[in-house]
């Protein structure tokens, strides 16, 4: 295992305080704070070897392409992946709708009769599959391409409890796409995405998993989770905002016409036609965001260094946890898997007879940060017949102190508002 | 600082709501949401043969929305358009004022007790919402000042 206030004392926001108080910083499934030492890589990266790469004759282009493209290795490594099937996007929202938009750029293209890959061709009578508890990241670009293309979409429901219900008959030999979340960032449910990708296969459709809140909390194999594709946000993983990855097989991805088209991107250019780069090239238009791809590579060195299997084991023991701790409130409901089977860190609840936006605001007027609302899950939320919850999400820097803390400003939510709890026996 | 936003009356209002699910014959209904955290609410506007307005509104969500949803209901039932105006006007400016206004009493009356949520920019959305149904509502009735 690791030692936690080692770990906290890379991150200096931690010892900052808010309203008054040390901060209690529950909220690392919306975004994680960074340790120093990203900061320190992408400062390092400015005051030394900033140029825009693949491009210039001159030293620091040279420098700027090698941290680039070693970034890129670090982060394929992280995830057994192949450095070339590796495509830097801005968040996991836009790595999904570049996929996406593969599937409506190889339709209308298909539409004027040019040569397309036929697996990215959809329409009438095609059906794309998600799940009840998709984040609106991976479920409006597929709504979109339903509506642009008349595909239909069709969706896995969930038990009360908060598990995906697996229905046979939902994927079938229409289906073209399924996409999946692997951990559920409103009920913390991890699903059996290799079993449902092996489904979506046995039907010759593709497979996308969002792994937005399993890469940064678990030891994740891209290979063995038998996706065609996967998409995930550095953010959330210790690295900076405005980066994210694209994880697809090479053999799809040469396949795909582009997405944002310009620099960068192109083989040969002539005045009325071009022809596109291999991937991961042909999907990153433009100057790229080189020295995020620098502080994410440092994120996965950090997380290795500590240990994936040691961060996951340490979060699981939190979770267990908060759950025993919250079990032992009176008039709080926990939403999502209450045991930890199939389980990470994000958990959900509610509180009888207060609103969550107003136990969120009263948790934080104790200094702890937690997020309230749906969560970009609204209709996860209709499903389970809750309008909003408030949600505890923690990483390898929370301790049970945070947890005391947190369960603290829930006793004076219910406090204030005429609610107060009764602990059990 | 809770204590600021949480004022009493907000809170007494909150735990009895007044003139939730009036019975109105309504002329123009507004259903906002409010997509950051679901807090919902439906107004529906009429009118009385005295030429006052009629409000009623239904909804869920955190005490704020539906407070301010209990005062607006309060001040602007029965009032005429012409009168309601000045009254929708000084919330508006109530909650952009970051705690910085003196509210007029005798115009807001518990609508003053807000002030304290103009400091909190996440909370502000759901004092309006209300207030932002009732604008709408009034458009679709055809009963704000501006149209007639
Ligand atoms: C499961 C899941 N998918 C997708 C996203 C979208 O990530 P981003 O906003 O970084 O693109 C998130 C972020 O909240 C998430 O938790």
């Amino acid at each position: 295992m690791f030692d936690i206030a080692k770990v906290r004392a890379d991150f200096p926001i931690l010892s900052r305080t808010v309203r008054g108080g040390p901060l209690v910083y529950l909220d690392s499934g919306a975004t994680s704070q960074k340790p120093f030492q990203v900061l320190d890589a992408e400062r390092h990266f400015y005051e030394n070897s900033n140029a825009a790469v693949h491009r210039g004759a001159h030293a620091l282009a040279e420098e700027a392409t090698d941290a680039y493209e070693g970034a890129r290795e670090t982060i394929a490594t992280f995830v057994c992946a192949e450095t070339d099937e590796i495509v830097f996007t801005k968040n996991a929202t836009e790595a999904i709708n570049l996929v996406a938009y593969a599937f409506s750029n190889a339709t209308d293209k298909a539409r004027q009769g040019i040569e397309v890959d036929q697996r990215f061709v959809i329409g009438p009578g095609d059906s794309i599959v998600v799940s009840e508890m998709e984040h609106h990241a991976n479920l409006i670009p597929w709504q979109e391409l339903c509506s642009k293309t008349g595909a239909s979409l069709r969706w896995f429901g969930i038990t009360d409890e908060g598990r995906l219900n697996i229905e046979s008959g939902v994927i079938d030999s229409t289906t073209k796409i399924v996409s999946i979340v692997h951990q559920s960032n409103l009920l913390g449910t991890i699903n059996p995405v290799r079993e449902i990708m092996e489904m979506a296969h046995a039907v010759g459709a593709l497979g996308l998993v969002d792994l937005c809140q399993s890469v940064p909390h678990m030891p994740v194999d891209v290979v063995d989770l038998g996706a065609d594709f996967a998409a995930w946000s550095g953010h959330k993983m210790l690295g900076p905002t405005g980066i994210g990855i694209l994880w697809g097989k090479s053999d799809l991805l040469n396949s795909m016409p582009p997405f944002l088209t310009g620099g960068s991107m192109i083989e040969m250019v002539n005045i009325d036609h071009s022809t596109f780069a291999p991937a991961p090239k042909r999907f990153e238009a433009g100057v790229p965001m080189v020295a995020q791809a620098v502080g994410l590579a440092r994120a996965c060195e950090y997380l290795t260094d500590l240990g994936m299997e040691n961060i996951f084991t340490h979060e699981q023991e939190l979770t267990a946890y908060t759950l025993a701790e919250l079990a032992k409130l009176q008039g709080v409901r926990v939403i999502g898997p209450t045991d930890m089977v199939e389980r990470g860190s994000a958990v959900s609840f509610v509180v009888d007879g207060i609103h969550p936006h107003d136990v969120g605001h009263l948790m934080d007027s104790k200094g702890v940060a937690v997020r309230v609302g749906h969560h970009c899950c609204w209709p996860t939320c209709r499903r389970l017949d809750v309008p909003a919850t408030t949600r505890f999400s923690t990483y390898l820097y929370n301790d049970k102190a945070d947890i005391d803390q947190a369960i603290l400003g829930i006793m004076a939510a219910q406090d204030f508002f005429g609610s107060a709890p009764r602990v059990s026996a | 600082m809770s204590e600021d936003l949480y004022q009493e009356i907000i809170l007494d209002h909150y735990k009895n709501p007044r003139g939730k699910e009036l019975n109105v014959t309504s002329r123009g209904q507004s259903h906002q949401v409010n997509p950051t955290c679901g807090d919902e609410v439906t107004v529906d506007v009429g009118l009385n043969a005295d030429g006052t307005l009629q409000v009623a509104y239904t909804g869920q969500g955190c005490s704020i929305s539906q407070a301010s949803a209990s005062v607006m209901s309060e001040l602007i039932n029965g009032k005429t358009p012409d009168q309601a105006a000045p009254i929708q006007a000084a919330f508006m400016e109530l909650m952009r004022s970051k705690g910085q206004s003196e509210p007029d009493e005798e115009l807001l009356e518990d609508g003053v007790a807000f002030i304290g949520v103009s400091k909190f920019p996440a909370r502000i959305k759901c004092a309006l919402i209300s207030w932002m149904a009732l604008a709408d509502s009034q458009i679709k009735a055809q009963l704000t000042t501006e149209m007639r």
